[in-house]
């Protein structure tokens, strides 16, 4: 039982960790992409681009 | 000129106020089919009457709409035949399925009704009966009038907004919201002087407690979380809504849900968990209607004309899918009987209060956040007349917020049977939250950047920015209660109603009364809001009742927290619990004072925009949205 629990505690605290900063470094790419930055700026106008 | 063309002509028009006009009202009705074909007619009336108002006088302007091809394109003596034709083909799986599917629950209903040995059961699942049939005699009846044509998405090639329902969720927004505040107020009371309960066991405060909560987060705020997303999707997908019982089906079974759970706390029904009070069957009619919701959002973005899907659509989504797993999830009960309205969860003791707070934090998360940061992230940019800050930032706020919200339910449950780990996971999440909630404040107030002059002229618009202000501060209160060491001091006490009370008044409400003050003036097709006077009475008002409330709270709870920890030189208790509230009982009073203010500022609120919609001054007819009268172009 402990061990199981070690073996669990070990796993989230270190790829549990990994995993959300590699998700966060992903998060961060596709929003800072310069290539992108057009596509950001454009879509921010499309509340005013209404019917 | 077709002359005198009688009701039938132009009885397919369904939204639009010129049903009935010919035979109705006028004596010479010039209504000119100018163009027809297979689906479409296209009308022009000369200026007989007000595009928006069909009691007066128009301008004399020529105004012209396209409905549904109908009789102006015939012979009127073929009409009938040509309409009984196409009646008989033309009844949408959609309406048939709905029909179906309510005819069965009315029977079910009533067999449980009949059979049950439960009142409440027999009153609910008759309410059920009730509903059910209603609803059936509206598809039916809806189908008689228009004769099943299609509506059209587009008009003139702009798109056929469906605010109908967008219109019923605020109206109930407001509705549920006064009656919430007053039933907090009433509690509130009750807690300073408990003889206002009666003794009877209906305004017990055990009873009345999660009324008010339900109310307030369910359907003040999940009526505002409805409208505003059916609305919102609508206009940055710029496409109608799929469906034309189905969003009428979501709006009115979730007020139905409401119905069944409010009376339910009032008889007594609950499963005692804090959110989640609504027993299995009415869980069950919320599962339904919850999935039938998220198909309507997403067949809105699915048919989508803006490549881009707009964030405040992220944010729905998040909440809308969100809730779904965690209402599932918190409700895996098994019914005693069908016939009683007593269920059993599936899991017990700390497994159940794990599920249960982390449905209970992320209702805070998913519903009162997400859900309310999808109109910030709206109405503000269209408020202010600018667009948001950063829409890169708003982007990783999203994404982070959405990872990271997911994770601290456990802080609800410091020092309890829960692994210490376990509660410490929930706490870390929490702290990390605070990147993710300011980074959203700061997005939010940023976007007035080169435009805060607007906050002196707009009560609007600073009550959106106060809004986001409070959710500043609360989601800073937050992470620093979910410290364990804080949260001995805090749990149970006041400061934890203090800080429930700044988030739900002052950002959850605020945000959503800004964005009801916007929606009614764009809906009734208004030029403004009746008197901006009223929404500044209301601003202050609230205002001060909001600071009376958590101020009084938070010293209510530190000292209610610090009498209770404290011990004399022997080691005994300092205080007796009864002791503590006797101490709190001025506080009370004072909160019971602030929550009286909040309330005659929504009573304020709700007069307000009676009035915009009944005498406001009309917008103009071209900015008047599509389905009702368009000017000639």
């Amino acid at each position: 039982m402990n061990e199981t629990y070690t073996a669990f505690a070990g796993f989230a605290q270190t790829w549990g960790l990994l995993y959300f900063m590699i998700l966060f470094g992903i998060v961060l790419a596709y929003a800072l992409w310069p290539k992108n930055r057009k596509k950001f700026d454009d879509a921010a106008q499309i509340p005013f681009r209404e019917d | 000129m077709v002359q005198g063309r009688k009701r039938p002509a132009i009885a397919g028009w369904k939204n639009g106020q010129i049903k009935g006009l010919c035979g109705d009202r006028a004596e010479s009705c010039d209504i000119v089919p100018i163009r027809c074909d297979n689906l479409h007619s296209t009308f022009c009336l000369e200026g007989l009457y007000d595009p928006i108002d069909m009691n007066q006088r128009g301008s004399g302007k020529v105004v012209c709409m396209v409905v549904p091809s109908l009789a102006p394109c015939m012979d009127s003596k073929d009409w009938g035949a040509e309409m009984a034709q196409n009646k008989a083909k033309m009844i949408s799986l959609e309406e048939g399925g709905f029909a179906i599917f309510l005819v069965v629950l009315a029977f079910v209903c009533l067999i449980v009704a009949g059979k049950t040995f439960d009142q409440v059961m027999a009153f609910h699942a008759g309410i059920g009966t009730l509903f059910a049939a209603v609803g059936v005699f509206f598809i039916f009846k809806n189908y008689f009038d228009d004769g099943g044509e299609p509506i059209p998405a587009e008009i003139d090639g702009k798109p056929n907004y469906n605010m109908g329902p967008v219109k019923f969720g605020t109206i109930a927004a407001v509705f549920w919201g006064l009656a919430g505040f007053t039933v907090g107020l009433v509690i509130a009371l009750q807690l300073a002087w408990p003889a206002l309960n009666f003794d009877l066991p209906w305004t017990n405060f055990g009873r009345l407690r999660p009324l008010h909560t339900s109310a307030v987060i369910f359907a003040f705020g999940g009526n505002v979380l409805l409208a505003t997303s059916m609305y919102v999707v609508q206009r940055t997908s710029r496409a109608r809504m799929p469906g034309r019982i189905l969003p009428w089906f979501v709006i009115l079974g979730y007020n139905a849900f409401i119905v069944i759970a409010g009376t339910g706390y009032l008889l007594g029904v609950t499963q005692s968990k804090e959110y989640a009070e609504p027993e299995w069957y009415a869980d069950l009619w919320l599962t339904i209607v919850w999935v039938f919701y998220l198909f309507l959002f997403l067949g809105t973005l699915w048919k989508r004309k803006e490549p881009h899907i707009y964030v405040a659509n992220w944010f729905y989504l998040a909440f809308i899918v969100t809730i779904a797993m965690l209402h599932i999830t918190n409700n895996l009960t098994i019914p005693v009987s069908i016939y009683s309205t007593k269920s059993y969860i599936v899991w017990s003791g700390v497994q159940d209060a794990m599920v249960q707070w982390w449905y209970g934090h992320n209702a805070v998360g998913f519903f009162l956040t997400a859900g309310f940061l999808a109109i910030m992230y709206y109405f503000i940019p269209k408020q202010a007349d600018r667009p948001v800050y950063s829409y890169r930032l708003s982007i990783v706020h999203f994404w982070a917020l959405i990872f990271l919200y997911i994770w601290a339910g456990p802080h609800h449950l410091h020092y309890t049977a829960l692994p210490q780990w376990a509660s410490t996971l929930g706490a870390t999440f929490s702290i990390i939250l605070w990147m993710p909630s300011w980074g959203g404040m700061i997005n939010g107030l940023m976007t007035l950047s080169g435009a805060w002059d607007k906050l002196r002229t707009d009560p609007v618009l600073r009550m959106m920015v106060v809004s986001v202000a409070f959710y500043g501060m609360s989601t800073f209160e937050g992470p620093l209660m979910s410290l364990r060491s804080v949260n001995s001091l805090s749990h149970y006490t006041d400061w934890t109603i203090g800080h429930v009370h700044s988030g739900a008044l002052g950002w959850v409400g605020y945000i959503s009364f800004g964005a009801i003050y916007c929606l009614v003036p764009w809906l009734w097709n208004k030029k403004q809001l009746y008197s901006l006077k009223l929404v500044n009475w209301h601003f202050w008002l609230s205002t001060l009742g909001i600071v009376l409330y958590i101020t009084a709270m938070w010293v209510s709870g530190i000292m209610q927290g610090l009498m209770w920890r404290a011990y004399d030189s022997l080691g005994f208790l300092e205080y007796s619990f009864v002791e503590t509230v006797e101490a709190m009982h001025p506080f009370y009073i004072i909160r019971a004072l602030g929550g009286a203010l909040f309330v005659i500022g929504a009573v304020i609120m709700a007069y307000n925009l009676w009035m915009t919609v009944r005498h406001g001054e009309a917008e103009e007819a071209d900015a008047a949205p599509a389905g009702s009268l368009a000017p000639a172009e």
